[in-house]
Order: C-alpha cells, then sequence, then structure tokens
C-alpha cells in the first residue's frame, strides 16, 4: 500500500509540471504586454508611475526575459514563496483572491460529489433490479434528458420556474443579510438553503452517466453465476443484491471518480457565473475578459492541480477499498 | 473471444461432409449485422432522422426561414412568440393555418412595449412564399421560403429579441454554425486521436508510456475553464470565420484523447489476434496489416466514440458563446442567442429567449442516441443487454 501511494505521488510531479506549462502558456500567450496596460491603467487613474517602479515590476516578473526564463521565474516565485504575481485588475495578489475564493469552490465541488454518488448507485442499482419498469424508463429518460441540458442552462431554466411561480430568486450563495456576516449557525443554515441549487444543477449530468453505467454494470452481474448461487443458498434477496452483486458493480463507478471531478469542477465554472456564486469561477470570467492573466492563469493552474490532487485521493481510496486494484497496479 | 473449433479427428474426417451452402446464406457482411442491429435501436433511428432534418436546415437554412435573421424591426421590439392557429377567436374552423396581428402599447407604469393580440388582422399562412433574399451555401440566391404570412405581413413564431429580429429565423440560422462547429472539430480530434493513439498502440514501450500519462493529463484539467481561457485569447480583431476555426481548434485540443484511448486500446488487442498473425505470418507487411485488418476492425468503435464527442463539443460552443467568449455576433449561433437570456430580469419577461436552448438540447439528445445505438451495433457478435 505504501509504496502504491508513493508511487503515486511521484507520479503527480510530471503531471503538475505540464500543467503549470499549460496554465502559463494561458498567461503568456495574449497579444501584449500587461506591463504596458498595467501603467496606462494606473495612469488613467491619475497616478504618476516613476521609472523605478516600472523597472521594478519588470524585475519581479522578469518580463524582459524570454518565456523559458519567465516560466522558472512565476513556478520559482509560487513554489518558494506561495506568490502567485499580481491582479491588475483587482490591484491585489492574486493569492489573497485565491484564498477567498477557493473554499467555496472545493466546497461546492466536494458536496456535489458526494451527492452525485449518493444519488446514482441506489437508482443504478433499483434501476437494474426493475429493469424496465416504469421507474426505470423514468429514470433513464431523465438521464438521458440530465446529459443533453447544458448545464448553465438548467441554471437558467431553474431561476425562472423559481421565480415565475414561487417568486423566489434562488442566485446566490447567501442572502443579503448574510453575505457579510460572520461564520453563526444561520449563516450555516442560510448556506444550506442556497447550496441545493448549484448541487443539483452541477450533479445532474456527472449523475446522469453514473446512472447509466451502474445500470449496466449492475445488470451484468446480475446474470453471473455466484449470484445465482447466493439465491441458491438462500439468502434474502435484497442481500443477494447489495451484499453481492451491487459490492463488485460499485468498483467501475467509484474507479471513474477521477473523470468525473474534472466534469464537476468545470461544470461549477459556468454554473456559478450563472448563479452568481462567490466561487472561482465568476473571478476566472472576469479576468479573461480584462485580460488579467495572472489571475486567471493561476485559476486554471490551481483547479487543474486540485483536480489531480482529487483523482490521486480517490484512486488511493480506492485501492485502499479493493485490494485487487492495488495488487494489480503494483504487480 | 472465438469459440474452439479444434478438427475433428482423423477417423472420422472421411465420415464428415459439410453441406457448404446450408452455411453460406446465413453469413452476413460486419456492414449488414451493423445495419440490422443498429435498425432496432428505435431510439437511435428517431434520433439519426432528427440529425438529417437538422442538417438538412443547417443547409437550406435561408429557405426554412421566414425572413433575414439579421432583419430589425424596431415596432417589434421582445414581441411574444405568436404560433399558428386553426380556430379563430369566434370558435370558427379554418382549413389554413393563421396567425393574428399584434398590436402594441406602451404601458404608462413601467414604460414598457406591452403586446396584445389584435384580432382584427388575421393573415393566413402558405406554402412557399416570396420574401426577403437569402443565399444557399453562399451560393445560389433566392427570395423563396417554404412558408410565411400570404400577405407578407412579419411572422414571429417565437417572438422577436431587443432588436425586434425574429428568433425563429435566427434559430434556423444559427444551426449552420452550431452544428457544424461539432463535426468539424470532431475531425480534427479523429485526425489526432488515430494518429497520436495508433502511434501508442503499434510502437508501445516509452513512447506509449509517455503518451499516456499526457492523455491522463489532459484527462485531468477541467474542460470549460480550459475552453474559457484558450478561447478568451482569440484576438477580438479576428474575422467570424477565423474565430470559428479558432474555437474549433480549442474545442479538439482535449477532445482527441477519447479517440485516442479508443484506437490505443484496440492497436494493443488486435496486435495479438489470431488473424493478425495469421495475415503476418503469409507475409503481410505492416502497412498493409493496419490498412487492410486493423482499421476495418476498429473503425465502428472509433465511429461510436466520435458520434458521442460531438455532442460535447456542441455543448461546449453553446456554453462558450453564451458567456460570450466564443463566437461573438454579427455571427449566429444557439449559443449567441442564449446570450441575451443571461439576466434574470430578460428571463422573468421574454422566457421565448430560451428556446435556443431547447433546440440544443434536442441535438445532443439526437447524438447521443444515434452514438447509444451505433455502440449497441458496433459489436454485432455480443449480446445486447442494455
Amino acid at each position: 500500500m505504501f509504496t502504491y501511494i508513493l508511487r503515486r505521488t511521484l507520479l503527480m510531479i510530471p503531471t503538475l509540471f505540464l500543467i503549470s506549462v499549460i496554465a502559463f502558456a494561458v498567461i503568456d500567450l495574449p497579444p501584449g504586454d500587461y506591463l504596458t496596460s498595467y501603467v496606462a491603467q494606473l495612469e488613467a487613474q491619475g497616478a504618476v508611475v516613476s521609472e523605478e517602479q516600472i523597472l521594478a515590476l519588470q524585475k519581479r516578473y522578469a518580463l524582459d526575459q524570454p518565456a523559458h526564463v519567465r516560466y522558472l521565474n512565476w513556478i520559482w516565485r509560487i513554489v518558494r514563496y506561495g506568490d502567485f504575481g499580481q491582479s491588475w485588475n483587482w490591484n491585489r495578489p492574486v493569492r489573497e483572491l485565491l484564498a477567498e475564493r477557493l473554499p467555496f469552490t472545493i466546497g461546492v465541488s466536494v458536496t456535489t460529489l458526494v451527492f452525485t454518488y449518493l444519488a446514482a448507485i441506489p437508482i443504478g442499482i433499483y434501476s437494474a433490479v426493475r429493469q424496465y419498469s416504469w421507474a426505470d424508463y423514468i429514470f433513464t429518460t431523465a438521464g438521458f434528458l440530465g446529459l443533453a441540458v447544458p448545464n448553465f442552462l438548467l441554471a437558467l431554466v431553474l431561476m425562472y420556474v423559481f421565480y415565475r411561480y414561487f417568486g423566489v430568486s434562488i442566485g446566490g450563495m447567501f442572502s443579503p443579510e448574510f453575505r457579510d456576516a460572520a461564520w453563526s449557525m444561520a449563516k450555516f443554515r442560510d448556506l444550506l438553503n442556497h447550496l441545493w441549487v448549484p448541487i443539483i444543477v452541477i450533479g445532474t449530468s456527472g449523475t446522469a452517466s453514473l446512472i447509466r453505467t451502474m445500470r449496466g454494470v449492475m445488470l451484468d452481474e446480475l446474470g453471473k453465476d455466484y449470484v445465482q448461487t447466493a439465491r441458491a443458498k438462500g439468502l434474502s434477496e435484497i442481500v443477494v443484491i447489495v451484499r453481492h452483486a451491487a459490492k463488485v458493480a460499485v468498483n467501475p463507478i467509484i474507479s471513474v471518480i477521477g473523470w468525473t471531478l474534472p466534469q464537476i469542477i468545470s461544470g461549477e465554472a459556468i454554473v456559478a457565473i450563472v448563479l452568481n456564486l462567490p466561487t472561482t469561477g465568476p473571478l476566472l470570467y472576469q479576468s479573461l475578459l480584462t485580460q488579467d492573466m495572472y489571475l486567471a492563469g493561476s485559476f486554471i493552474f490551481i483547479l487543474s492541480a486540485l483536480t489531480v490532487i482529487g483523482t490521486l485521493l480517490s484512486d488511493i481510496l480506492l485501492a485502499w477499498i479493493d485490494p485487487r486494484i492495488r495488487f494489480d497496479r503494483e504487480g | 473471444m472465438n469459440t474452439d473449433q479444434s478438427l475433428p479427428t482423423t477417423q472420422t474426417k472421411h465420415s464428415l461432409t459439410i453441406d457448404w451452402e446450408d452455411v453460406k446464406p446465413k453469413s452476413s457482411s460486419q456492414g449488414q449485422l451493423m445495419f440490422r442491429r443498429f435498425r432496432k435501436h428505435k431510439l437511435a433511428v428517431a434520433g439519426l432522422v432528427v440529425l438529417c432534418l437538422f442538417y438538412a436546415v443547417a443547409v437550406f437554412n435561408g429557405f426554412v426561414a421566414t425572413s433575414d435573421p439579421a432583419k430589425r424591426n424596431s415596432s417589434y421590439v421582445y414581441a411574444p412568440p405568436t404560433l399558428p392557429r386553426f380556430i379563430d377567436h369566434e370558435g370558427n374552423f379554418h382549413f389554413r393555418p393563421f396567425v393574428y396581428g399584434l398590436k402594441s402599447r406602451i404601458d404608462p407604469d413601467t414604460w414598457e412595449r406591452v403586446y396584445e393580440i389584435d384580432h382584427e388582422k388575421r393573415h393566413s399562412l402558405s406554402l412557399f412564399v416570396r420574401g426577403d433574399k437569402y443565399r444557399i451555401l453562399g451560393v445560389f440566391e433566392s427570395d423563396l421560403h417554404l412558408f410565411g404570412t400570404a400577405d407578407g405581413a412579419p411572422l414571429f413564431l417565437l417572438g422577436t429579441d431587443s432588436l425586434g429580429r425574429d428568433m425563429y429565423s435566427r434559430i434556423v440560422a444559427g444551426t449552420s454554425i452550431s452544428l457544424t462547429i461539432g463535426l468539424i472539430g470532431v475531425f480534427l480530434s479523429l485526425v489526432l486521436g488515430l494518429l497520436i493513439g495508433g502511434l501508442s498502440g503499434l510502437v508501445g514501450g516509452t513512447t506509449d508510456l509517455v503518451i499516456q500519462r499526457i492523455i491522463e493529463i489532459l484527462a485531468s484539467i477541467p474542460q470549460i475553464p480550459f475552453w474559457m481561457a484558450l478561447s478568451a485569447t482569440v484576438p477580438a480583431s479576428w474575422s467570424p470565420v477565423q474565430t470559428y476555426f479558432a474555437i474549433t481548434i480549442v474545442l479538439s485540443l482535449l477532445s482527441w484523447t477519447r479517440v485516442a484511448r479508443v484506437v490505443r486500446g484496440k492497436f494493443l488487442a488486435l496486435r495479438e489476434a489470431d488473424f493478425v498473425m495469421a495475415a503476418y505470418a503469409m507475409g503481410a507487411g505492416n502497412w498493409w496489416v493496419i490498412i487492410r485488418h486493423l482499421i476495418p476492425n476498429f473503425l465502428s468503435y472509433v465511429l461510436v466514440t466520435v458520434t458521442l464527442t460531438i455532442p460535447g463539443m456542441i455543448l461546449g460552443e453553446t456554453s462558450l458563446s453564451f458567456l460570450g467568449i466564443g463566437l461573438k455576433p454579427p455571427a449566429i449561433s444557439w449559443g449567441i442567442l442564449l446570450q441575451q437570456a443571461q439576466n434574470m430580469r430578460t428571463i422573468a419577461l421574454r422566457p421565448w429567449l430560451l428556446l435556443p436552448g431547447v433546440f440544443v438540447v434536442i441535438a445532443v439528445l439526437a447524438f447521443n442516441f444515434v452514438g447509444d445505438g451505433l455502440r449497441d451495433a458496433a459489436d454485432p457478435y455480443t449480446s445486447n443487454r442494455f
């Protein structure tokens, strides 16, 4: 087990390296020099920018150096000082903005992931056991629809329905009176009241595909001999389904966490923009529109890195649960 | 994989005669088997029909539309949909469908324009009417439209937008971009996937390991933020055609991995298969084996993957254009049309602006159904349990 974790963690290093290169490319791609635009922006606000200040900024971001030196400078500052650069637009260190927004992104994503699995596993099992029943048809149809409706459209429709028929606005993460309040029991309850909307909107497509996989694998398992044997031993149907068939059928869908997680984080970005959540999505969007590239690149880097780490954690969890994987990948 | 067909022992060899005529007529080519299987999948067939219709509309959009999608009607800003009807307000049945005209006035309280049905004006609809000029595929000019009002009165089947442009005609016009961006993007992914996946499967060793790692890394990147970042770097000064191709490239950059994975997997599995060994033993060269034996064997799987990749791309383009960082007006795509539905107030007052989304959903569903049908059909020799 220990060697497995060690090996996987070491393998993560080249992955993170490549992701950082891609993120840096995003920072570096837009034509033009941000320093020039930043200085122009400052001067437009009436500030006097001295020659030394410009030189200092230039040196800090190694803007006069070739691309690979700039990359090394950027990544070194991140690794050594946790300095992600300066957001031109907000005039604050990117690190502060990340610290503000990331916890919400992680919170929403993890909750959605848990919801996705909690919903998909029982529904998948039920659909397989009662194949071709009306409930199965409903879930199958809902599943197909869930895959086909773009996240942001679902969010818009939900907003419309709730506004039109219940007269409530469902955007945001907190009610106005709690937005700047300190954490308290009431604020937490308020959060829960708002959180279910993004969870459903983001989780639907992932849940839909997981249900389909779960149903398929479960149908395969139910046809196998060991299930027949279990029944012949006189075990009750519920034990046969849950303890025997479902236990095996759950593995494939647990092992696709590595694919579900990027999907969720990706969906979170766009849904947050529509629902106006205080997560990384809207900030990334704004930074892209205003060409605030250090902020944008850092978001891409952190979001991808988080996904990779999340995948690693889930793989370790899976190897811990299912020894077959451990041995398979070690041997 | 194949059943154990050991030859009869020598003793029985002479007594056993096979009537080959009995066996032969039952065999069908792989293509025929696939087609037969596909036809059984009702939803997939329905999906295919819908897709054919959609693509026909994409080509002949000027003909199907009722007016020029860019034409502004300043007196019909945010007009609600007027659906064709057969029964008039007095309960009389008319054989020919018709629409009522719209009366508008300014609400004295909200200063909003309010529309009311004008029962005085009845415009009957007819097929093949003359109207705004358009070009088919940019070449053939015409002014014949599939249907419209007989007296030439403006017709807003699905309402109008902020500039009084007809939403129906705009949705129809958006078909061409929204549906082709997936096709071209998937073609790029296919080329990349075949090349890289094939290389990975054929060469193996370190090359395979490196390519597999890269695929894993690309798969772990959250698509939408990455797409957002890349398409934001497309210069605003580019022409719509340049932007269009830039977006297709952006979309396929992350999507080729699926094809590559399938191709590699099949290459690895088939490389050891008996019939490939046999071909090599008979002196076939590498390229002969690849083109004659390997590719035909996994082409169906690639087709399935490709079909299932297209909807993701359509959704991707729609999302990006919706956010305003994909294609930009004056280009028309479903995502661009949905841009207007971004704020709550607009949606609450004018829900018909969400209608382009319905078409996105239909197109994506159709592709998913067809892909599903193809997947079931791709392997005609396994039993179908789903």
